[in-house]
């Protein structure tokens, strides 16, 4: 096997300049609630500002509705950000270009029973990137496709076959054949694992670590199982209503958290250990309604730290040696 | 302590398919007594929910059902009359399903779907339903439960709407409380705080539960007992403490090695894995179920495999004697 | 290949959409027989001059309202009798086959065509795209289709190329109906967002990944739309505004025949049990290919 590594075409800076990078990006849908109500602005993304560097895993944490999805869809050119620029190499791209986002950002879906369409044999799907872009002619792309199959553990027989004959671990192992095909540099991962059974889980999550080691891939790597997160990730970011509420080394993050939201999501992973109970997580009230977020701090009701400036200013960045944290409990001299 | 809430005794669940019939489910037994958690971990298509279906009396009119022994608290569920199920369900024994969307109807409002749980099997007014309606949110969590009462489904986030259904569930003090994945559609978050709540209900009513899922970390958190399922069959059973301290069976112990530990396994470094697939459990099923994806199945892993027991409860299905000690 | 140990890979023994679907086609014995049946009439349509020597415009005063093989009086040379004219009924029923199917074939088409269009927009596009369409077949919807057509068959004269362009202009509602709605349900799917995160062009989306996986609500509710047309030609043409005299269609068949119902009524049983097959049997294909390509369960 020789994967054709992608790192050689690394611009001369790459050491240092980040893969991807987001500078505040926002997304605002304009919803409605009732017939007659008129419609209410959504801040799904609030100012996301991120880097991804060459080679890095950036897990992205966070509850349901808190704008996980609505980056990876901007990531991928499926929607295009209400303001804010996304830059990969230090170059904007925008959602326009989409060709130019297919080449080199590639998604792994969190279903590998819907993200594949069941009407597909198994070599179409994973050519259709190849066919699109008009890469090679047939004979190459039959061998680009062999070629992925075994990057990925498929026997070549399942070629021919269609996705129903197929489980839900080869699936994923198809949909993630389909999106490195194409040789990107990064690969969005949201919920790869979560719709698996647990002893696939782990043959899939083996086959991430193997494929960045091997073609220096950069993972975005999203999901809420935390565990999972600190297996593979490199570096953390958890999000909150649209905002990142604090980023740090994956080691750093898991050790000392330093946001309260952190710290609850931190507890609320059950470890098999017959020994302890449930915790007690004190997030005591449900997660805020996005189109009336809470004044101040976003995180404030639900804070077990909870001060009275929370309540009215929102909490400043702070920077830290290697990350950031947006809490008022770490702003400098004051507290 | 007293008399078991719950006897399973040989339960078997066939599928006649075109193909040929679907061994679902193959000599499961368990029994549970008031108080107890009894989880129930298995793959998908592991049996596990057929087997909590069964109990309830729920299965499609197509699959095939027996046991040596069904009893709920002295009754002989084989022998109740739909009719006579449908009077136990709701009243003596519950189940909350893993889609608080679907399972909640979305046309009435929770107020009416709380309290006609209670008043289809108690003679009671509107006003005492309803006042046990408010005691029962109050008790799940739900904060301004009055207000709540004339709210739609569909106006509630998906961790207040288990924790309606929850509540549902237990308005007429069931003695038997069945969860089939109660939380798998939550955030980390909510489940944690779902488990707590169960938990905390459990020991303050003083029921029997029986929690199916696939998450190992729950089942550590929260079980008694523990019957791990595969292929239609318990590989192993025992204490929840005995299971996750010292697993016997090949399954078992493959299982704690997929996933990741914070704090044991070290990030980026290989998890275990299972190889293989399910094997097909239509027509004759025999030997183990998992020697195709066992690392140590033997040419006799085909034929009958021997129960084995250590300790008083804790039992596995292996040809071999497999010693103590955690998984490796 | 070290990865590969680790998946101990399936044999494929679940068989292949393609496969699943002939077998649910021979399970279906609704559709087999609608198949059968529609098969056979084709046949028969499309044979005709082999199958009958008479020419079903020539008249034979000379032999006029002679009765079909089962009754008295029969002649061995007219099967199914002959009619006012004295022309050949079996030879103008199976020549009357042609014009039914010719109908339902190409007004099921054009409707097919404008329905699908419409219906593909709205449910892809959604919005103002959604908006118009809906309006549009509000408006469709509310027009009695019987009427409009005898009102332009009136104005512009019956012949065979106006019926079917009146009715594939009328019969598109429940195409966009459908289609809009199916559409809805497989734009979202993930597998049409990787198409997109790939760099598919909006063509290729909705022609390779969206299609394919709607068109068998398509071919549902042509089949439908097919017997309808088929009814409607046959009723425009009894109230004389369809295919107009001598064209051997079932519908002036039946026409003709009226004014001698009560003493010869095998003049319109004829033509009438012809018609109720021929729309029987495309039901029948109609629901067996909707039960048969119904989605499976997952796994």
């Amino acid at each position: 096997m020789s994967p054709t590594t992608t790192a050689e075409a690394v611009a001369p800076e790459a050491g240092t300049a980040p893969v991807l990078e987001l500078a505040g990006v926002t997304k605002t849908y304009r919803v409605k609630q009732g017939m007659f109500s008129a419609a209410k602005p959504l801040n799904a993304l609030g100012g996301v500002s991120l880097k991804i560097h060459r080679k890095d895993v950036l897990g992205l944490v966070g509850e349901s509705g808190c704008g996980k999805s609505t980056l990876a869809k901007i990531l991928l050119g499926l929607e295009a950000p209400t303001s804010g620029q996304v830059l990969i190499d230090g170059r904007e791209v925008t959602a326009r270009e989409r060709t130019v986002l297919a080449r080199r950002i590639q998604p792994i879906f969190q279903d590998p029973y819907s993200s594949l369409n069941p009407r597909k044999c198994i070599e179409d799907i994973i050519a259709l990137p190849l066919v699109v872009h008009k890469i090679g002619d047939s004979a190459s792309r039959a061998k680009s496709v062999a070629r992925m199959l075994d990057l990925v553990g498929l026997p070549q027989r399942v070629l021919r076959g269609y996705p129903n004959q197929l489980s839900g671990g080869q699936r994923q192992r198809v949909a993630i054949a389909r999106a490195l095909v194409m040789n990107p540099e990064i690969v969005i991962c949201d919920e790869p694992t979560s719709a698996l059974d647990v002893s696939v889980q782990s043959q899939i999550l083996n086959l991430l670590g193997d494929l960045r080691e091997e073609l220096g891939l950069t993972y975005l790597f999203i999901s809420h199982n935390l565990a999972v997160v600190e297996h593979l990730a490199t570096r953390v970011a958890v999000m909150y209503l649209g905002k990142i509420v604090e980023e740090a080394p994956a080691s750093e993050l898991f050790a000392g958290p330093r946001h309260p939201y952190t710290k609850a999501l931190l507890e609320s992973v059950l470890t098999p250990d017959p020994n302890l109970s449930v915790p007690d997580t004190h997030l005591g009230a449900a997660y805020p309604n996005p189109i009336d977020p809470p004044s101040g701090c976003h995180f404030h009701p639900r804070c077990a730290k909870v001060m009275d400036i929370c309540k009215t200013t929102p909490p400043p960045h702070v920077a830290g040696p290697q990350g950031h944290v947006d809490c008022h409990l770490h702003a400098a001299p004051a507290r | 302590m007293s008399e078991p809430v719950l006897k399973v005794d040989n339960l078997t669940i066939d599928i006649p398919m075109a193909q040929g019939t679907l061994h679902a489910v193959r000599g499961i037994d368990f029994e549970l007594k008031r108080g107890e958690t009894l989880c129930i971990v298995g793959e998908s298509g592991s049996g596990k929910s057929l087997t909590s279906l069964a109990i309830m009396g729920l299965l499609s009119k197509k699959m095939r059902c027996n046991a040596a022994r069904l009893d709920f608290s002295g009754i002989d569920l084989r022998k109740q009359s739909p009719r006579a199920m449908r009077a136990l369900r709701g009243d003596r024994m519950a189940m909350i399903f893993q889609e608080p969307m679907t399972s909640l109807n979305p046309a009435y409002t929770i107020g009416d779907q709380l309290m006609e749980a209670l008043q289809l099997h108690r003679p009671v007014g509107r006003a005492e339903a309803r006042a046990r309606a408010i005691e029962l949110l109050g008790k799940v969590g739900i904060t301004a439960a009055e207000s709540r009462l004339s709210q739609y489904p569909h106006q509630l986030s998906g961790g207040l709407r288990q924790r309606v259904m929850i509540a549902m569930a237990l308005m007429c003090e069931p003695e038997l409380i069945i969860a089939d994945e109660p939380t798998t559609a939550l955030d980390v978050t909510i489940q944690a705080q779902i488990l707590r709540l169960l938990a905390d209900l459990q020991r303050e009513m003083n029921m029997a539960m029986i929690l199916v899922t696939h998450d190992l970390g729950v089942v550590a958190r929260i079980a008694d007992k523990v019957v791990v399922m595969y292929a239609g069959e318990v590989v192993e059973k025992g204490s929840a403490r005995e299971i996750f301290e010292n697993p016997r069976h090949p399954y078992t112990r493959g299982l704690l090695r997929c996933i990741p530990v914070p704090g044991k396994t070290k990030p980026g470094e290989h998890l275990g894995s299972i190889p293989g697939i399910v094997p097909s459990l239509i027509g004759k099923v025999e030997g183990c179920a998992f020697r195709s994806r066992c690392d140590v199945a033997e040419a006799a892993c085909a034929s009958d495999v021997p129960v084995r027991r250590t300790g008083e409860d804790h039992m596995y299905r292996c040809i071999h004697e497999v010693q103590a000690g955690a998984p490796s | 290949m070290a990865r590969t140990i680790e998946t101990v890979a399936e044999d494929l023994r679940t068989p292949s959409p393609a496969a699943i679907l002939r077998k649910r086609i021979f399970g279906h014995y609704g559709l087999v027989f609608g198949i059968a049946v529609l098969a056979i009439i084709v046949a028969l349509a499309l044979f005709a001059p082999l199958l009958t020597p008479h020419d079903p415009y020539a008249q034979d005063l000379m032999a006029r309202m002679k009765p079909p093989f089962w009754m008295a009086g029969s002649d061995p040379n007219h099967l199914l009798g002959t009619d006012y004219l004295g022309r050949d009924y079996l030879a103008r029923l199976l020549y009357g086959a042609r014009i039914s199917l010719a109908i339902g074939l190409f007004a099921a088409l054009i409707s097919g065509l404008i329905g699908t269009a419409m219906g593909v927009a709205a449910g892809y596009f959604g919005g103002r795209v959604d908006l118009v369409v809906t309006f549009l077949i509000n408006v469709r919807l509310a027009m009695p289709v019987v009427l409009v057509a005898l009102a332009v068959v009136a104005i512009l004269g019956g012949s065979l190329q106006v019926v079917v362009c009146v009715l594939g202009l009328l019969l598109w509602d429940r195409f966009a109906v459908v289609m809009r709605s199916s559409v809805l349900q497989v734009r979202d799917l993930e597998y049409v967002n990787a198409a997109r995160a790939i760099g598919c062009s909006t063509r290729r989306i909705i022609l390779r990944e969206i299609m394919p996986n709607v068109v068998n609500n398509l071919i549902v509710v042509a089949t439908l739309e097919m017997a309808h047309a088929i009814l409607l030609e046959a009723a425009l043409s009894f109230l004389g505004l369809g295919v107009q005299p001598p064209t051997p269609s079932w519908g002036l068949m039946i026409s003709e025949g009226k004014q001698m119902m009560l003493f010869e009524p095998w003049l319109i049983a004829i033509p009438g049990v012809a018609l109720f097959v021929l729309v029987l049997a495309i039901n029948l294909l109609g629901d067996g290919l909707r039960d048969v390509t119904a989605p499976e369960n997952r796994g």
